[in-house]
């Protein structure tokens, strides 16, 4: 990685980074960001990364990135795992392994969310 | 580049016994060739910080947290569990050295009370039967 | 080449198949041309669509929707109403499109949060730096490197009115002037991310889930003050926040965003991550300075203070992760804008770990000055199980416990303390009336006895002797002036102990009995716990030959 010598060069590259983020979808249809922080774990986001990455290689499906990430504070409906698809996302929350096999079959791979799993949806 | 401290040596030290997670009266003395600091200094430092330890302990520590929120959603039942499963109370190993007891004032994971820590792995929203399948799992050795 | 109307893919993977896929699409096609609509609607057999269990199951084109668990007979449904009326058949489309979903800012939870420091928390990626920039991150840095002299900055955060978030709520603009004004070549910034009060977990969120902010802040404050180096100093009970913070740093020193020469101004400034080893003392701003040179973490005596002989010895500015936190959105927005947020004398926001009897538990971010009641009714959600609210406690070991009479009692610093409770750091644990007043006083004064580092006399000596009569009243065996011993002694400790810990020890206890007396008078006079909490012993019994039997139980 180059170095960030100016002002100027942060600017371009924050442009260029949220292009990128705002256009996700055209290199990878979905994101799955799972709620890896501490608090997460505790609830059992691994077990249900798992499933999630067992699921999909069942499936091929490689449309996709995998983001580990923080914590929506929300932590009562850990684990939280936003599915970011055709510039909507929406979030679950308590989500178990067998959830999230559904949640890849129906709405990673099909587009149809989950509506009783559903806590909201946010605009990208 | 600095000097690395005494904590941060006791911190690589015990972190790199794996299998008992202590600092050895060996290693101890090996800290004190490179510090000029005396061996009651390194002791001083080793025995004021909890999570470090000059006696020998299991493979796996396990850290059950008991704050007022844990407290609050009946962290002892857990506890009790714990002990019964292991045989062994707080501050003590099993004696094959697989699982050391110990608790901690506060994990910060109270929204998932009662909460525990198994070396660096959270555990959260546990039951006595919860506690049971995971030490069961670590005990038939399935996971790291 | 004919142009249909309607496309029907019919999914025949063998999984659908096997479900009865084609008895469905023979049925459908019979009822197509039954309707006459065999120009207008295609059946398209497809590949398996990936959701099996869902099966059979067909995608009706152009509307895009989606049927499941089909079976032959639904195919007059689908054609009468879907082909021929343009009706979507509602019960067998699978529940389709995010529109009805509320937004996450409509739900209760977020609608009265304001996020300032968790602004990326659970939105960004936090092991990719960009993610960070691509939300503005690292421009306040820019700003202040390339149109800021120092002083200028520590004049924008003493405009902004911020108030050290670990605690005290000192000025943190004072602080970084008094730094600043040091005349010494060598001078540290250190991140206390010691986060230790039982019942706080806001700053290893921060550290988890958004570690470049903290980093921008500090990088800016080191360059205000004039520092060359900086130190986190986070407990070693998390590590997968130093696992991501060091990878922060990593990626920071790579983009030229940490080390010499930043963006080429000619500021050079690097961090390194500290860890501690389970002693909730070193939370205490000296005994975290003793913790990083290597040493016991036992408090110093003050004066001198870290601001003009901390670290080695150096000038030394120690603020918390949600301080720093704040820092960058102050300088990014200005001193104005977030001033706008929260009081006059407590502007800004408060990041406060929701927990204990509350419906909705977790993290929360809310403007100063809202009221308890919105934080515990409107975002917490109330009491679960029909219980009532009988106190919130706030500030762990060092705090106080607010009353369900102070409800409304705005969270800003002055209307705390004027209830002799403190802001704290961010603990804010629910009570309901399951709850026993002189029970929690009890596991607070448990806390700081095993946490008492044993340096000074008050702290080490005071709090067993308030913990042993604590036992006495919950056990039954209270006696009159019980009440009066504890508030004198914890008055005593208070003000004689060297340090922070010890001079609040005993606040949980002063602040209950201040609130709840009667809770203590019927543990101590009646030998009843009113909320049936602690074990009192039973009664003495008399046996046959009369001689009462002592039942003693173990706290």
């Amino acid at each position: 990685m180059e170095k960030i010598k100016s002002l100027e060069d942060l600017k371009n590259l924050r442009d260029k980074a949220k292009e990128t983020l705002r256009t996700r979808s055209g290199d990878v249809k979905v994101t799955i960001f799972a709620s890896m922080g501490t608090v997460g774990i505790a609830a059992g986001a691994r077990e249900v990364l798992k499933m999630i990455i067992s699921e999909l290689e069942k499936r091929n499906f490689s449309d996709v990135e995998i983001i580990e990430g923080g914590s929506l504070g929300l932590d009562v409906e850990e684990p939280v795992l936003t599915i970011e698809r055709a510039g909507t996302k929406i979030t679950y929350g308590k989500v178990t392994p067998e959830m999230a096999k559904q949640i890849v079959i129906q709405h990673v791979i099909n587009g149809q969310p989950i509506g009783e799993y559903v806590i909201a949806r946010s605009k990208k | 580049m600095e000097k690395k401290s005494v904590l941060e040596r006791l911190h690589e030290t015990q972190d790199k016994e794996k299998e008992k997670n202590y600092i050895s009266e060996q290693k101890a003395s090996e800290l004190l060739k490179e510090n000029s600091d005396s061996l009651s200094h390194i002791y001083g430092v080793a025995t004021f910080y909890t999570m470090l330890s000059v006696k020998p302990r299991g493979r796996y520590i396990i850290r059950i947290c008991r704050n007022l929120a844990c407290h609050l959603e009946n962290a002892d039942s857990v506890a009790e569990e714990l002990k019964n499963l292991l045989g062994i109370g707080f501050g003590e190993t099993t004696t094959d050295g697989k699982f050391t007891l110990e608790e901690s004032s506060c994990l910060g994971m109270c929204s998932v009370a009662p909460a525990m820590m198994i070396n660096d792995e959270p555990y959260g929203n546990l039951t006595p039967e919860k506690v049971k399948d995971i030490i069961e799992s670590l005990k038939a050795g399935s996971k790291k | 080449m004919k142009i249909f109307r309607t496309h029907a893919l019919v999914c025949s993977g063998a999984q659908c198949l096997s479900a009865g896929g084609n008895n469905f699409k023979d049925a459908l096609s019979a009822e197509i041309n039954s309707a006459g609509l065999q120009d207008e609607v295609q059946i398209v057999e497809t590949g398996c669509m990936g959701s099996c269990e869902m099966g059979p199951m067909m995608v009706v084109y152009p509307e895009g929707t989606v049927y499941i668990k089909l079976v032959p007979s639904d195919a007059a449904e689908i054609v009468k109403e879907h082909f021929l009326k343009g009706r979507p058949v509602k019960r067998l489309m699978w529940n389709a499109s995010g529109k009805e979903f509320p937004t996450l800012s409509e739900i209760p939870f977020f609608a009265k949060q304001t996020k300032l420091v968790l602004r990326n928390c659970g939105i960004i990626n936090p092991e990719n730096i960009e993610e960070y920039i691509a939300n503005d991150g690292y421009l306040a840095l820019g700003k202040v490197l390339t149109s800021m002299k120092p002083q200028e900055v520590v004049d924008e955060i003493k405009k902004s009115g911020l108030r050290g978030r670990g605690g005290a709520g000192f000025l943190t603009g004072l602080k970084w002037g008094y730094v600043a004004s040091q005349q010494s070549g060598d001078k540290y910034v250190i991140c206390n991310a010691d986060e230790g009060d039982p019942g706080a977990y806001m700053d290893r969120s921060v550290l988890e889930s958004d570690p470049h902010t903290l980093l921008e802040g500090m990088i800016i404050a080191g360059y205000a003050v004039g520092a060359i180096k900086g130190y986190i100093y986070v407990r070693a009970e998390y590590p997968l926040a130093v696992k991501r913070v060091a990878l922060a740093l990593k990626h920071a020193r790579a983009f030229g965003l940490l080390g010499s020469n930043i963006l080429n101004s000619g500021f050079s400034f690097d961090i390194a991550i500290r860890m501690g080893a389970g002693a909730f003392v070193c939370g205490e701003e000296t005994a975290l300075i003793n913790s990083i040179e290597g040493k016991r973490g036992e408090p110093r005596k003050k004066p001198p203070y870290p601001s003009t002989a901390g670290l080695f010895d150096k000038p030394t500015l120690i603020n918390n992760v949600e301080t720093f936190a704040n820092v960058p959105v102050i300088i990014h927005k200005g001193a104005q804008f977030f001033k706008k947020i929260g009081t006059a004398t407590s502007p800004g926001t408060k990041v406060f770990s929701l927990a204990g009897k509350v419906n909705t538990t977790g993290l929360i971010e809310v403007p100063l000055g809202i009221t308890l009641r919105e934080i515990v009714f409107d975002i917490g959600g109330g009491i679960p199980e029909g219980h009532s609210f009988k106190g919130a406690l706030i500030g762990g070991p060092s705090g106080g416990v607010v009353p369900a009479e102070h409800l409304d009692i705005a969270i800003d610093y002055e209307s705390l303390d004027s209830i002799g409770t403190i802001m704290g750091s961010g603990g804010l644990i629910i009570m309901d009336e399951t709850s026993c007043m002189v029970d929690i006083a009890k596991f607070f004064l448990k806390f700081t006895v095993e946490e008492s580092c044993g340096k000074c006399t008050p702290c080490r000596e005071g709090t067993p002797q308030m913990l042993k009569i604590l036992q006495r009243i919950t056990s039954g065996e209270g006696m009159p002036g019980d009440i009066e011993n504890l508030e004198r002694t914890g008055r005593i400790i208070s003000r004689t102990s060297l340090c922070g810990l010890g001079q609040s020890a005993s606040n949980p206890v002063l602040s209950t009995i201040r609130f709840f007396k009667n809770e203590y008078e019927s543990h101590i006079n009646e030998k009843k716990c009113p909320s049936s909490v602690c074990d009192m012993k039973p009664k003495a019994m008399e046996n046959k030959n009369g001689k009462k039997i002592r039942v003693r139980k173990i706290a």
